[in-house]
């Protein structure tokens, strides 16, 4: 395609759209991701490593992104599913579950902190039937997963359930007829439908729990080296007035999202190169 | 005629409205096709035609009456009998190629033995130099010839097409129309045709079957006795489309007052 292609748009031309969004973006975006490298830059590149790099540090990045990664893949896979069955059946109270797929989105996040950590903890309802069983939930890496898992998925929901609603009929049909089973015709035909929605629905989600503080550190526990998460370090630094540490930590964060989130889009773009 | 390869006897379609009244989308229909006949449904809207391909097809169940293919009841969807759709089906995802391949492999054909088929279908409607494009890279007419390619494939024994061609402009839709009375002669599948357009009943069936609406049901039927190829402009064929058009005029003036619909 030409980059100059003349096209009669409703908005005003190419090159004011296109300033426009740059001085946007610099603004809401780019400013305030370039004063934090900026700050950064008071450090050496060895005190900038040595603090990146710190064992606790390590330990809460494999903490934040692992625990993320897994609710997002969870989140792919059962809000997948409360998007279909909300799509495709209909029964009394649908609506009603509809909305309360939106609720962890709307919430307050201290509100679902709190809501998560008492119900979970050895006390708590279920908590309590679950300590016996040997799993325990509250103030360990799984109490981090289950929040991210809570929080992202309208994210997952949201962003499958307008393309499953948009599925042609007649493509499923074509499929029964043509002698697919259901397996076939839901590995064949649905998912490479679904793929591209459900792997935005899985950005959105990982971001989110990355990103995630509040609903968290209430069930975290935030033992050093065990439960302890990327951003609560980050304020950690701040409160005894290391700047320069946050910024650098919050640096790294900013890094190794930006990277998986590429790579993601670029997956995505992979999923429909059918349609170039 | 020897037994007949689909059979209806007094199948009727009913629904039930949102309202909960008992609507009636077929009347009783008691119909005969024979192996290798090319019969075409033809009618204005509500007449019934989708809901008697559908029952045939088996992606609906009748009210009461039966539906017999080979002499077994239709119970659902068959690879032996498969529906080719208005808007084509295809898999946008899924090159040319891997849309044909797409019921072979269902079928659990070995990778080597499914391309080469599908690579001869692709061939017999003509898309070879496309094989490896993807369907928003057609037009409408060549989707709808991979959409056919992709059902003859499986090799069935009926074809069921529902306004094949309804969504082409009329000089790709005089093309297919040939194409497929090619394909016709060379496969000799059962083929039920279903559209709205008469003269292209009267071109392409051995047999016309005539709907009415309000309720669905058949009208008439009327043997076409001229050989394949057939000359659109043709006298012989002129008396059949007067014939047609004359019975078409009756089952309009009833139904205009009625249904509402738009020839």
């Amino acid at each position: 395609m030409k980059l100059f292609k003349r096209h009669n748009n409703v908005l005003p031309g190419f090159g004011i759209t296109l300033g426009f969004t740059i001085f946007y973006l610099s603004v809401i975006v780019l400013i305030p991701l370039s004063a934090l490298v900026f700050r950064t830059m008071g450090l050496t590149w060895g005190e900038f490593i040595s603090t990146v790099t710190a064992p606790r540090v390590m330990a809460s990045y494999k903490v934040t992104f692992g625990a993320a990664l897994i609710a997002a893949l969870i989140n792919a896979v059962f809000g997948v599913l409360v998007a279909w069955v909300l799509v495709r059946y209909k029964f009394p109270g649908r609506k009603i579950v509809d909305a309360l797929v939106d609720l962890p989105f709307a919430l307050p996040t201290a509100v679902a902190g709190i809501t998560l950590a008492t119900i979970y903890s050895s006390n708590g309802w279920v908590g309590r039937y679950l300590e016996p069983l040997g799993i325990k939930i509250a103030f360990t890496p799984l109490g981090i997963t289950l929040a991210m898992t809570f929080i992202g998925l309208p994210f997952v929901v949201r962003t499958v359930q307008p393309v499953i609603e948009e599925i042609e009929v007649e493509l499923e049909e074509a499929a029964v007829c043509l002698g697919a089973n259901r397996w076939q015709t839901l590995t064949r035909v649905i998912f490479p439908m679904l793929f591209p929605s459900i792997l935005t629905g899985f950005a959105l989600s990982f971001a989110r729990g990355v990103g995630e503080y509040g609903s968290i550190i209430f069930i975290a526990g935030n033992m050093p080296m065990v439960s302890e998460i990327t951003p609560l370090l980050i304020i950690t630094k701040l409160e005894q007035f290391d700047y320069r540490g946050a910024t650098a930590i919050a640096c790294v964060m900013l890094l190794i999202s930006f990277l998986m989130l590429l790579v993601v889009n670029l997956l995505q773009k992979w999923s429909r190169r059918y349609a170039d | 005629m020897t037994t007949p390869k689909i059979k209806l006897c007094a199948a009727e379609k009913h629904y039930s409205s949102p309202q909960g009244e008992d609507v009636i989308a077929l009347a009783p229909v008691n119909l005969e096709i024979a192996k290798g006949e090319f019969v075409c449904l033809v009618g204005p809207s509500g007449c019934g035609k989708t809901t008697l391909i559908n029952l045939m097809a088996g992606f609906e169940k009748t009210t009461a009456g039966t539906v017999t293919i080979d002499g077994r009841p239709v119970k659902g969807t068959d690879p032996d009998h498969i529906m080719i759709f208005q808007d084509y089906g295809l898999y946008p995802w899924r090159t040319v190629l891997g849309n044909v391949l797409f019921a072979l492999e269902a079928k659990g054909l070995k990778k080597k033995e499914a391309v080469e088929k599908a690579t001869e279908y692709i061939e017999l409607v003509g898309l070879t130099k496309f094989t490896e494009s993807f369907p928003h890279q057609l037009s409408g007419g060549m989707k709808q010839r991979v959409a056919i390619a992709r059902a003859l494939a499986v090799e069935p024994s009926v074809l069921f097409l529902d306004e094949p061609f309804g969504a082409l402009d009329a000089f790709t839709r005089m093309y297919l129309q040939d194409e497929l009375l090619r394909l016709w002669q060379e496969k000799r599948p059962t083929v039920v045709f279903v559209t709205h357009d008469l003269e292209e009943a009267v071109y392409l069936g051995g047999r016309v079957v005539l709907m009415a609406p309000g309720p669905g049901r058949v009208q008439k039927v009327i043997d076409i006795r001229l050989p394949w190829p057939r000359e659109r402009t043709g006298d012989s064929l002129g008396k059949y489309r007067r014939e047609l058009f004359e019975e078409f005029h009756l089952v309009h003036q009833q139904a205009s007052g009625e249904a509402e619909y738009v020839i």
